[in-house]
This record gives structure tokens, C-alpha cells and sequence, in this order.
């Protein structure tokens, strides 16, 4: 845009251009605060971690039959969301299942491993199976190919108190991949 | 009009042409297919009559003030939470717990605040430019919704935190718009979502706030600015400088100006912060900017509920017309204010004559100063007693306390003087000034120790209870202690600490004893002195001033031979460890010792019962577990029970006892507050929550 040549047009473009530079910032400067605020505010979540995992009681042993058929059960535990506190609630469910004549519980997780639904247990066809996307697992959590779900069935650990308390350690894990992985 | 000579000196620049370049074609790419150059040029190159000035800045400044609200509340939407049981929480979350929230919604709230600012400046300028004349008539109406669509969104985002202010302010605003003839009530009831106020009346103030009246003012705006660009720029007159381009010379002044605004914005937040730091105290970030009250409870007095300060000439402008009943409300809050919207329409018609300009002028200065005016006194009724030296109005508070404020009685001390009875009524009306806005600072202090008390008890790390804040603050002891004291207890008991300067005039007025510091060995060492027992603060004004207790302790406790200065202080330290209110370090050896000497049927177990003694209850109050929780909650469910005093109780009711049919006149928990307000017992945070 310089079609001026003469000195004065020149200072003058300077001139311009100083107003527009000075324009652009005092306009930008004075967006700033709201922009930066509401962007700090909107990423809070990003600071946030859910509950440590932790054993919670679930039932006893007397309640799972030896079988070998899982079944549901709720995992209840005290839960924080955002400002409310919940005592004593439901948070999630886990399969417990056992085996003819042993002592040991297998804990898995309900939640599919492809993208989260919860898996649902097929007592006729003795599998598990995902309503969303029909991902099987075998009763012990074994993947039963082909299949969407990019693992078996998240095993969740367990404890068998003297009493007969069973305790699960109430973990979620990322979904959609291959390896097992806790969440924070 | 524009003298054309002048504008030859800036020529339009030419439009820009292709560039080379990555960018150059990236840019020619989108210019083809938007033609986005024209726009922007469009946009930017704006011819301004006369050159850029400061006082065309004001429109481009609402337009940013407006922009900061879009862009701050779209973020505080993404984390309010709309329901009677969580609005308040979620806003506390915002402003005491989520990063940066107390500056995003401090911005919100003080940027509205320069917006109605912003607004009546804009306002000024286009009236005494006259730039409301033809052709710009409708543009200026436009103008006219514009501004009452911004007052709507303040009136309706004051309610939303769902805080005692909100909350009773909404109230009067929603009661003011029944007012309305013939629609009013349907009105009220369709704005507050139901016969009351509760998750519909947010969910609905909500949807106003952030949907209806945003969406409606963007699309006015829209032809507000399209036929600002129509019709070019109002100029000054006379025009006596060059031309210049809205880009960038009006463009620099107007970012300056949003500078400004912002930079007033941020100060109002930051101020406070500014001077806890040069005070040396801590910063806290949720107490900068906006404030959040205590949670909104309808059953709750709130002396405090004012307005918004640009509401308050309103305000104060409807006790002109108190007196008058609902019509004179109704013409105060409706008719008035609608003639004069009704002129400010009129505006551009006016204004076609000289004459009728100056009037616009006259009265858009005038409203302004009324509005002023108005604010002022609202301002002065509250806050008189700030400045207003009460002391000197002492002699007329003590003749209306010894006169009873009778008439005649005052007639007579002046001697039927009627020169110094109204001068003497002229003082007094003085004195009420001060006394009403003494008792509006006592209650804006209140709610301000409530909101500080709501804000700690929601940090707790239980967090909230899902029934909300409100079930909180209603079972705090802390907090309802001493309203329930005052309301049940204080016609006869007093709560004074005893080394309080007004505790003397405090104990003169009791009926029973001072509960001030009950269960500590404080309490019970003045219980114990042989001057104080049948003083006020204990037995002196109630029945059992001459009874066995008085006499023990005049009589028996002073015989240093059985009871030795020590023996009375480890009865003293056992009964607060009794009360489980002994002093930390307290040696257990003496409070075993005290207990000894409670339950030795020679000395206080021949009348009181004290485990392991068995005396018979019915002779005096059973000293077990005395000043415990336990303990005290029983004494007040029943003192008639004969584990308290029996028959020989003194006019005490028994608050948690049925009577017949009737409830009790308090509940357990009620009771429990206060047994735990009187005993301190009730939730500290330990250091910071979070
Ligand atoms: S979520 Fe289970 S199969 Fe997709």
C-alpha cells in the first residue's frame, strides 16, 4: 500500500499503522480478562480426581453360590460430586462369581470394555453380554471373539475377610483399548 | 449538512487487492468463496464526519460490555445449576471452589453494573446530540428497548444465586408486577412459575436471563447497528475537523475505552484484595468480587433486602407513595416509571422543534438528577447512622425510655412548652433516622456473619447434604442457637458475658440465671462465690434465692474448715469435666478428687444425686453428667422431671414435653441446637477445607 512515496505520506503510514497496531492491542487487552477467566473457570474440571481405590464391602460369602454363574451385586460407598455429599450410595456394580467347592471370588467389573455400558449376564446362552454393541464375554470374563470389545472383562481385586466379607477394590478403567488401564 | 470541502484531505483507501504468500493465498482462497474483504471492509472503513471522538465511544462500549457478559455467563451456565436445592451450592462451587470462578462471575456481576452505567451514558450523549432526530427515529426506540432489555436481565440474574438478597428482592419486584390491573396476578404467577417461589421460579428467571432476553437483545442489536451503519454517525456540530475512518482512529478510541471499562471492572474486584495486602491480612479469592449471601429462606427475617444499587432510586421512590396502599404502589411502581418511558418514546417526535430538543435535554438531565436525588436519600436513610453522632441524642433516648414515649408525659417535663415539645419531636424524629438505619447496619451485618457461617459449613468435608445448604444452616447451632434463644429463652435468661461492659443493665432485665459460658468452670466458680450466688447472674431473681443452694454456698462453703480453697476449685474442675468442658491439661487426679467430694453424702450428695451416691432424686438436681449435652437437652424437654427440679421448678416450661394434644413447643433438634450453642459445641473448620 505504499503508492506514497513523499516523506509526509510516509510518516503518516506510520502514523496509521501505530493507531492500528495500539487499536488492535488496547481491543485485545481489554477481551483478555473475560476469555482468560472463563477459560481458567471451564478447565477446573481438568484439576478435579476422582476417589481413590479403595476395598469396599460388598457382600458375603454365603451369597454367591458355588456355581460358577456370577452375580450382580451393588458397590455402595459414600460419594462426593461437585458440592454434594452422598452417604452410603450406590456407585456402581460388580459380578462376583465362584467356583465348585473353592473359597476364592472373582470380582469383575460391569462396565463394558469397549465404550462403558454395562454388561448384562445371558443365563440361557451362560455368557455375559453388552447390550450396546453385543460384545460377548465368556462367565469368567474371557473374551469371545470376534468381538468390539478390545479386552476381556475388567477383573476387579478381592478380598475374603475370616467372616466370610468379600470386598472388591471399586476401580474404573479407560475403555476402548487394548491394555487395562485404571483411571486416575 | 456535511460541509463536502472538508472531506477530500483522507480519501477512502483502496480496497485490498490478491497477495502472494501461503497466507496471501490462503486468504484470496477465502475471499473468493466469502468475499469477506468486502465485509470487513465494509465494516471497517466506516467514514466518521468530522474525525474520531471521545464521545462516540459509548455505543461500541456497551457493545463490548454486553460481549463480556455473553462470554462470562456462557462459562457460570456451564456450572449453574437451576433448582431451589442446588442454585445456591452451585454457585458457591463457582465462586468458592472452582479455579478462577470468583474472578469470571465477579466480572459478570460488576460488568452489569457498568453496563446500566454505559447505558444511561449512551443515553446522555445520543439525547444531547440530538441523534435521535429523523431519520434515526426508530434506531432510537430501538435504543429504548435495548436498555430495558439490560434492566430485565439485572433484575432477573439478581435472583439466581438463590441467596437471602436475591431472594427477597425478587420477591418485591414480582410483587410490584401483580400489581398490574386486570393481568397483575396471572402475571406474577406465570413470571414466579407457580403460586411460590421455588425451582420453578429459578428455572424460569434462568431461561429469561440467559435465553429469552439475551436472544431477543442480540437480534435487536443486530438492526440497531445495521441502522446505525445506515444512517452513518451522528456527527457533532459543527463539523470543524477532516474526516477520518471508523479503522483506526474511531477503533483505537473506542478499544481504549473498553480498556478503561475493564480496567474499572477488574479494580472494583481487586480493590479489597489490594487492601488486605497492604493491611497485611490474607487474601481469600471467594471473597473477591461478587458476594454470595446466606442461602434464600423464606422463613428467615431479612431487614437487609435492598435492591441493586441502580434499582434503589425505585426504591426509594416507592415510599413516597407508601401510605397509599396497593394503588399508590401501583402508581409508583407502574404508572410513573411508564409515563416516563411514555416521554422517552416521545423523544424523537419532540425534538423535531428546537424547543422540544431543549425539553429532551431538560429531561433526561432532570430524570438523571431525580435518580440521583433518589439514590442519595436511599442511601442516607441506610447508612445515617454511620455518620450521625448518636451520643449526642442520649438525653432524648433517656426521657423516651423514662416517659414511656407518653404524650403527656412529656408534655409535662417540657411544661407544656409547645415551643420545646417540637423541637423536642423534632429531635426525635432525627433520633428514629438513626435508629432505623442503625438496626438496617445491624441487619446487613447479620447477613453478613449468616453468608460467612453458610460459606464455612458448606467447606465442610462431608460437603453438602443432597436435600441442599438449607438443611444445614437450619440444624447449625451455631447459627440457630442463638435465634432460638432469644425467641424461647431470653424473656428469662440472660447470655451476657459477665465482663461485658453492658453486662450489669443485661442482668437487671433476667428473670433467671446468665447462661453465658453454662458447663465451664467459669460458670460454675461464680455459681460457687458466696457473692454471686444470690446475684442476678444466678439465683437472685429467681425463687430459689433463698432456698437450700444460697444458703450452702453463703453459709456452709465459706467455713474454711470443711471446705478448703482447694476442695471448692476440684469440685469446680470436676463439674466442667462433668459437663465435658474442663480446660485441656486439667489434672485428672483433681477432678477425681472433685468428684469425691460431689458425691459425699456429707457435703453436695446429701441433696444432689451424683453416681455412685444414691440419693434420692426430688431434693435437688441430679449432678450426673451435669452440663453434658445429654444432660442439658433433658433439662430442657422437662426441668419438672424429678431428675431436675421436680415441683420446685421456677416458672421454666418444658419445652420438648407434649402437652395434651398440642406439640411440644419445640422439637428435640431445636433443643439440641441450643444445649449445643450454650455448651460452644458446633463445626470449626480445621484450617482450610479444600
Ligand atoms: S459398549 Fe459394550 S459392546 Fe460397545
Amino acid at each position: 500500500m505504499s503508492q506514497h512515496d513523499t516523506p509526509a505520506a510516509s510518516a503518516a503510514d506510520r502514523r496509521g499503522f501505530m493507531t492500528k497496531l495500539l487499536a488492535i492491542m488496547c481491543g485485545g487487552l481489554a477481551t483478555l480478562p473475560p476469555l482468560v477467566a472463563g477459560l481458567w473457570m471451564f478447565l477446573d474440571p481438568l484439576r478435579r480426581r476422582g476417589a481413590a481405590a479403595t476395598f469396599l464391602p460388598v457382600t458375603d460369602l454365603a451369597s454367591v453360590p458355588d456355581d460358577g454363574i456370577p452375580r450382580q451385586f451393588a458397590v455402595v460407598s459414600d460419594r462426593i460430586d461437585a458440592w454434594t455429599g452422598f452417604a452410603a450410595e450406590p456407585i456402581g456394580a460388580v459380578y462376583l462369581r465362584r467356583e465348585k467347592g473353592s473359597d476364592t471370588v472373582q470380582a469383575l467389573s460391569a462396565t463394558c470394555p469397549h465404550a462403558g455400558c454395562f454388561v448384562e449376564i445371558e443365563s440361557q446362552e451362560r455368557c455375559f453380554r453388552c447390550p450396546c454393541h453385543n460384545s460377548k464375554f465368556m462367565l469368567d470374563g474371557g473374551m469371545v471373539a470376534p468381538s468390539p470389545s478390545p479386552r476381556a472383562m475388567d477383573g476387579l481385586e478381592c478380598q475374603v475377610a475370616k467372616n466370610g466379607e468379600i470386598a472388591v477394590k471399586w476401580q474404573n478403567f479407560y475403555t476402548g483399548i487394548a491394555d487395562k488401564v485404571a483411571r486416575p | 449538512m456535511k460541509p463536502q470541502h472538508q472531506h477530500d484531505q483522507k480519501q477512502m483507501p483502496p480496497r485490498p487487492v490478491g497477495r502472494s504468500g501461503m497466507l496471501g493465498q490462503l486468504a484470496d482462497f477465502l475471499d473468493d468463496r466469502t468475499g469477506y474483504r468486502a465485509v470487513m471492509h465494509e465494516a471497517l472503513y466506516e467514514r466518521v464526519p468530522g474525525g474520531a471522538r471521545w464521545r462516540y465511544v459509548w455505543g461500541s462500549a456497551l457493545v463490548f460490555a454486553f460481549m463480556t457478559q455473553v462470554i462470562t455467563g456462557l462459562v457460570l451456565w456451564a456450572s449453574y445449576s437451576a433448582s431451589a436445592q442446588t442454585a445456591w451450592e452451585s454457585v458457591y462451587y463457582i465462586q468458592h471452589e472452582m479455579t478462577g470462578g470468583w474472578l469470571l462471575r465477579g466480572i459478570h456481576h460488576v460488568m452489569a453494573q457498568a453496563l446500566v452505567v454505559l447505558l444511561a451514558l449512551h443515553l446522555m450523549q445520543v439525547v444531547i446530540d440530538g441523534a435521535y432526530r429523523a431519520p434515526r427515529e426508530v434506531n432510537f426506540w430501538l435504543g429504548l428497548v435495548l436498555m430495558m432489555l439490560v434492566l430485565g436481565m439485572a433484575l432477573t440474574g439478581y435472583l439466581l444465586p438463590w441467596d437471602q438478597k436475591g431472594y427477597w428482592a425478587t420477591r418485591v419486584a414480582t410483587n410490584l408486577a401483580g400489581l398490574v390491573p386486570l393481568v397483575g396476578p396471572s402475571l406474577q404467577q406465570v413470571v414466579v412459575g407457580g403460586p411460590d417461589y421455588g425451582h420453578h421460579t429459578l428455572t424460569r428467571f434462568f431461561a429469561i436471563h440467559a435465553g429469552f432476553l439475551p436472544v431477543t437483545l442480540v437480534l435487536m442489536l443486530v438492526v440497531h447497528l445495521s441502522l446505525f451503519r445506515k444512517h452513518g454517525l451522528c456527527a457533532k456540530q459543527p463539523i470543524v475537523r477532516p474526516d477520518a475512518m471508523f479503522w483506526p482512529d474511531q477503533v483505537l478510541k473506542d478499544a481504549v475505552a473498553m480498556l478503561a471499562v475493564m480496567a474499572v471492572v477488574l479494580g472494583v474486584i481487586l480493590m479489597p484484595a489490594l487492601r488486605a495486602m497492604l493491611e497485611g491480612r490474607p487474601i481469600v479469592p471467594g471473597e473477591l468480587g461478587a458476594e454470595l449471601g446466606a442461602p434464600a429462606d423464606p422463613s428467615l427475617p431479612y431487614a437487609a433486602a435492598r435492591p441493586e444499587w441502580y434499582f434503589l432510586f425505585l426504591f426509594q421512590f416507592l415510599k413516597v407513595f407508601e401510605g397509599f396502599g396497593a394503588s399508590g404502589e401501583f402508581f409508583g411502581a407502574i404508572v410513573v416509571p411508564g409515563l416516563v418511558m411514555g416521554v422517552m418514546f416521545l423523544m424523537p417526535i419532540l425534538g423535531r422543534w428546537q424547543l422540544g430538543h431543549r425539553f429532551n435535554v431538560a429531561f433526561t438531565f432532570a430524570l438523571l438528577a431525580g435518580i440521583g436525588l433518589l439514590t442519595a436519600m436511599a442511601t442516607n436513610e441506610d447508612y445515617a447512622a454511620l455518620w450521625a453522632d448518636r451520643g449526642a441524642f442520649a438525653d432524648v433516648e433517656k426521657l423516651l425510655e423514662e416517659t414511656e414515649n407518653d404524650k403527656a408525659k412529656i408534655a409535662a417535663h417540657f411544661g407544656n412548652d409547645a415551643a420545646k415539645i417540637a423541637a423536642f419531636e423534632a429531635r426525635v424524629k432525627k433520633l428514629d433516622r438513626i435508629r432505623h438505619s442503625q438496626s438496617f447496619l445491624d441487619a446487613v451485618a447479620l447477613a453478613k456473619a449468616d453468608a460467612a457461617r453458610s460459606i464455612e459449613l458448606a467447606g465442610r468435608p462431608e460437603r453438602i447434604p443432597p436435600a441442599g445448604m438449607m438443611e444445614l444452616v437450619r440444624n447449625d447451632a451455631l447459627s440457630q442457637g442463638p435465634k432460638l434463644f432469644a425467641q424461647h429463652c431470653a424473656s428469662c435468661h440472660a447470655h451476657v458475658d459477665p465482663g461485658a461492659p453492658e453486662a450489669q443493665a443485661v442482668l437487671a432485665k433476667a428473670s433467671a440465671a446468665n447462661l453465658h459460658g453454662f458447663g465451664t468452670a467459669a460458670w460454675m466458680r461464680g455459681l460457687l462465690d458466696p457473692k454471686q450466688v444470690a446475684g442476678p447472674a444466678y439465683f437472685g431473681n429467681t425463687a430459689h434465692k433463698e432456698d437450700d443452694m444460697v444458703n450452702f454456698v453463703q453459709n456452709d462453703l465459706t467455713d474454711a474448715a470443711t471446705w478448703k480453697p482447694d476442695d471448692i476449685e476440684a469440685v469446680i474442675v470436676a463439674m466442667a469435666a462433668e459437663a465435658g468442658l474442663a480446660a485441656a491439661g486439667t489434672p485428672p487426679a483433681v477432678i477425681e478428687k472433685g468428684r469425691g467430694l460431689v458425691a459425699d453424702g456429707e457435703r453436695c450428695g446429701s441433696c444432689h444425686r451424683f453416681t455412685p451416691n444414691e440419693t434420692a432424686h426430688g431434693s435437688a438436681p441430679d449432678l450426673t453428667g451435669w452440663g453434658s449435652r445429654e444432660w442439658l437437652v433433658g433439662l430442657i424437654v422437662d426441668p419438672t422431671h424429678e431428675r431436675f427440679y421436680g415441683d420446685s421448678n421456677d416458672r421454666m416450661p418444658s419445652f420438648g414435653k407434649a402437652e395434651e394434644a398440642a406439640a411440644p413447643i419445640l422439637t428435640r433438634r431445636q433443643i439440641e441446637m441450643i444445649a449445643d450453642w450454650l455448651r460452644g459445641d458446633w463445626y470449626r473448620p480445621t484450617g482450610h477445607a479444600h
